[in-house]
């Protein structure tokens, strides 16, 4: 008899960076208010960002860390105090100290090259600023804003971004919401106008130049009255950072009519804790679609969430996760109905090998005011070998006695006959595994623009390389 | 003399602890057709399995040459680049990868180098237009959602557009009706005529044989080929069954 196949984990030490110098930056204790006031300063900020900045550190230091997911006892707070240090430049390395094993990895990925120098954080600060003019060009014209937050807060929206600015999550939200709203660094702002439709995608990484601004960056995005955007958060490729905790912040507000389609591919490094809030509030009529990979990182805990606010209001959550050796990834998705004749639909896979964990974790809240509301969830689970873990945990809470709820879930693994098929037509096992697996995924990959579906089947390819028969 | 194209040797063969061939010889000429005919469980689809080097079949002993090469040991996927295919009797539904994608991604696996887009939208576009088959089906995901009709006709479109030197057609006529049979009947003439081919085919019955000329017929009972003859042994069975074949 033939060997049981077993899918190996690819060697993902390659993505690890060590920083010879780390032991220069690191300050005694915990997060202190000297280095709030100090990051500040740093930015700028106007007061009334350093008082949230102040009350929001209040708020991280009172509050306890999350008990109910994946474990997190593993997260380096002083990793967290050296990063968020002002001027700390060193934190990411000089491309050309980038090993040659990175380089290669990213060839075989085929990431662009102007994010590949982005995540080295030399070189792009050229390149981002020549992509940001060609994509201020295409739209600017039409009225659309897309700039950094820091400096977008001294302008003419000012008063817009402080309207909005963590009104959606506010940082009394959970610990690292907290801890964002003291630290946050970087960061897009997006406001396209009433009826203003944006063909191209807008497009994130470039912006995630700055030093560690992949670390807490804050993304803000308006979308006014019958307008249309699709934007794209650009952590596509293995990010390579020395602090190992990630909490950014997404903000979101599709205005009536409005429509806002969010993508993003993750892929941290393994020895992440990807900690990152997503919330869109939706007005009449307006519909926001998530489109989400998650592929990298340690602990991952992710759950983007609707607020259907308004009548008719819409959200479509298309996701995918995988898991590999010494990952618990708790992904997910939550709705907010509150006004009637709102709709969600989600639909999920997860892919887990090696020993990974994969949790599926959903709420739906449908309150006494969303009448005639409909809810369907829908999420499946590929095991690729018997050691790996896939949980799933739907949670209902229905206030309303017309709410319209499905929930399906499914589970299954590769099946031999499947890859004997394709094997007979001369695909290899691994070609065969990954054609499978990526087939397995495509709910994600239909939904995304071309170049970034055949990243992300890259990115399957590459996790199952090592295959053996 | 002609080439030796398959030679099984004294083949045994077992799924998990339950043995299905034992000790099978077949010789099969470059460009022949040969049919496998026999009553239920008597091995047909195994025999397609281990030539094509399914795992899940375990040889025993025995040896398999082809092309002249000892194959015995051989994966699917080499066997496949080596020129064999094999026809499923339940085609697998794969999704994320069109038809007419998966094609060009074997036949550029088979061959090695690439085939360019015009010459293979062509030969394909022909290919389905002999098969009687929409051309949207080329869109599609692999199998998924086609009738069973469908999925036999988009197995026969491999063997046209991948063109092996071995061809195993197992048990494809089943479960179609007689103008689906006609029409595979019609690719699997056109495979011979455009490139040579041999066959194996396996079936139960003779319709998918009216437009084919058969060199051989094996009856294969209890995982041995009892009796091998010409063409003329296709109608003894259409007229007498397997009823004298078959030991008590």
């Amino acid at each position: 008899m033939k060997e049981k196949t077993y899918v190996e984990d690819i060697d993902r030490s390659l993505y690890d960076f060590r920083n010879e110098d780390k032991d220069a930056f690191r300050l005694e204790g915990g997060l202190s208010e000297e280095i709030v006031r100090q990051i500040s300063k740093e930015k700028n900020d106007t007061d009334w960002m350093l008082d949230l900045r102040l009350k929001s550190l209040k708020i991280f230091n009172e509050t306890p860390f999350p008990q109910w997911g994946p474990a997190i006892d593993g997260l380096n707070m002083d990793n967290i105090v050296t990063y968020v240090r002002p001027k700390d430049n060193k934190m990411t390395a000089d491309w050309k100290d980038v090993p040659t094993e990175i380089k290669d990895t990213f060839e075989k990925l085929g990431i662009p090259q102007a994010e590949r120098e982005s995540l080295a954080g030399v070189g792009a600060q050229y390149d981002s600023e020549l992509v940001y003019h060609n994509i201020k060009k295409e739209v600017a014209e039409a009225g659309v804003i897309y700039t950094d937050l820091e400096s977008a807060i001294h302008g003419e929206y000012g008063d817009m971004i402080r309207e909005h600015f963590m009104k959606l999550v506010p940082p009394t939200d959970h610990k690292f919401a907290a801890l964002h709203g003291a630290v946050w660094s970087g960061g897009s702002f997006v406001y396209v106008p009433k009826g203003v439709k944006v063909e191209i995608p807008l497009q994130s990484y470039f912006r995630l130049n700055a030093p560690g601004a992949g670390q807490f960056e804050h993304t803000l995005i308006i979308v006014d009255e019958g307008a249309d955007l699709h934007f794209i958060e650009g952590c596509s490729a293995p990010k390579y950072n020395v602090a190992n905790l990630h909490a950014g912040c997404v903000e979101l507000f599709v205005g009536k009519n409005a429509k806002l389609r969010y993508s993003t591919i993750e892929n941290w490094s393994k020895n992440m804790y990807n900690l990152n809030t997503k919330r869109a509030l939706v007005e009449d009529g307006g519909t926001i679609q998530w489109i989400s990979g998650s592929f990298g990182s340690h602990v991952s805990y992710l759950y983007p969430t609707s607020v259907l606010q308004g009548d008719g209001a819409r959200s479509e959550f298309t996701g995918v996760t995988f898991s590999g050796a010494g990952q618990d990834l708790d992904t997910g998705c939550k709705v907010i109905h509150n006004g009637p004749n709102t709709t969600s639909y989600v639909n999920t896979r997860s892919i887990s090998k090696s020993g990974g964990g994969n949790t599926f974790r959903s709420s739906v809240n449908i309150n006494p005011k969303a009448k005639n509301s409909k809810s369907s969830i829908s999420c499946a689970s590929l095991m690729l070998d018997s050691e790996s873990r896939s949980d799933t945990i739907p949670a209902m809470d229905i206030r309303t006695k017309d709410a319209d709820v499905g929930h399906e879930a499914k589970i299954g693994s590769i099946s031999d006959e499947t890859v004997f098929y394709l094997m007979s037509r001369g695909l290899s096992e691994e070609d065969a595994r990954a054609l499978i697996v990526s087939g397995f995924a495509d709910n994600v990959s239909k939904e995304l623009p071309l170049e970034y579906a055949i990243e992300m089947n890259n990115l399957i390819r590459l996790e199952m390389k090592g295959t053996i028969g | 003399m002609a080439n030796k194209i398959l030679e099984v040797k004294d083949v045994k063969a077992r799924v998990e602890d339950n043995e299905i061939l034992h000790g099978l010889n077949l010789t099969i000429n470059e460009g022949e057709t040969h049919v496998i005919m026999g009553p239920n469980g008597a091995g047909k689809s195994t025999l397609g399995n281990v030539l094509m080097g399914n795992p899940k079949y375990e040889k025993i002993s025995g040896q398999i040459f082809f092309n002249g090469e000892d194959i015995t040991e051989a994966g699917t996927d080499e066997i496949a680049k080596k020129g064999m295919f094999l026809s499923f009797q339940n085609p697998i539904e794969v999704p994320g990868i069109t038809l007419s994608n998966f094609i060009r991604n074997a036949y550029q696996n088979r061959n090695g180098g690439r085939i360019r887009l015009w010459d293979f939208r062509k030969d394909l576009e022909n290919s389905m237009k002999l098969l009687s088959m929409d051309p949207s089906y080329a869109n599609r995901d692999l199998n998924v959602g086609f009738s069973g009709g469908e999925k036999k006709k988009a197995e026969i479109l491999q063997l046209l557009m991948l063109k092996p030197n071995l061809a195993i057609l197992d048990e494809t006529d089943s479960g179609l009706d007689v103008d689906a049979v006609k029409t595979v009947s019609e690719g699997i003439k056109a495979y011979k005529e455009k490139v040579g081919g041999a066959l194996i085919i396996i079936t139960h019955s003779t319709r998918i044989l009216e437009s084919l000329d058969v060199d051989y017929t094996h009856i294969l009972v209890d995982g041995k080929i009892v009796k091998s003859g010409d063409a003329t042994l296709v109608d003894e069975i259409n007229r007498e069954g397997f009823e004298k074949y078959i030991t008590k």
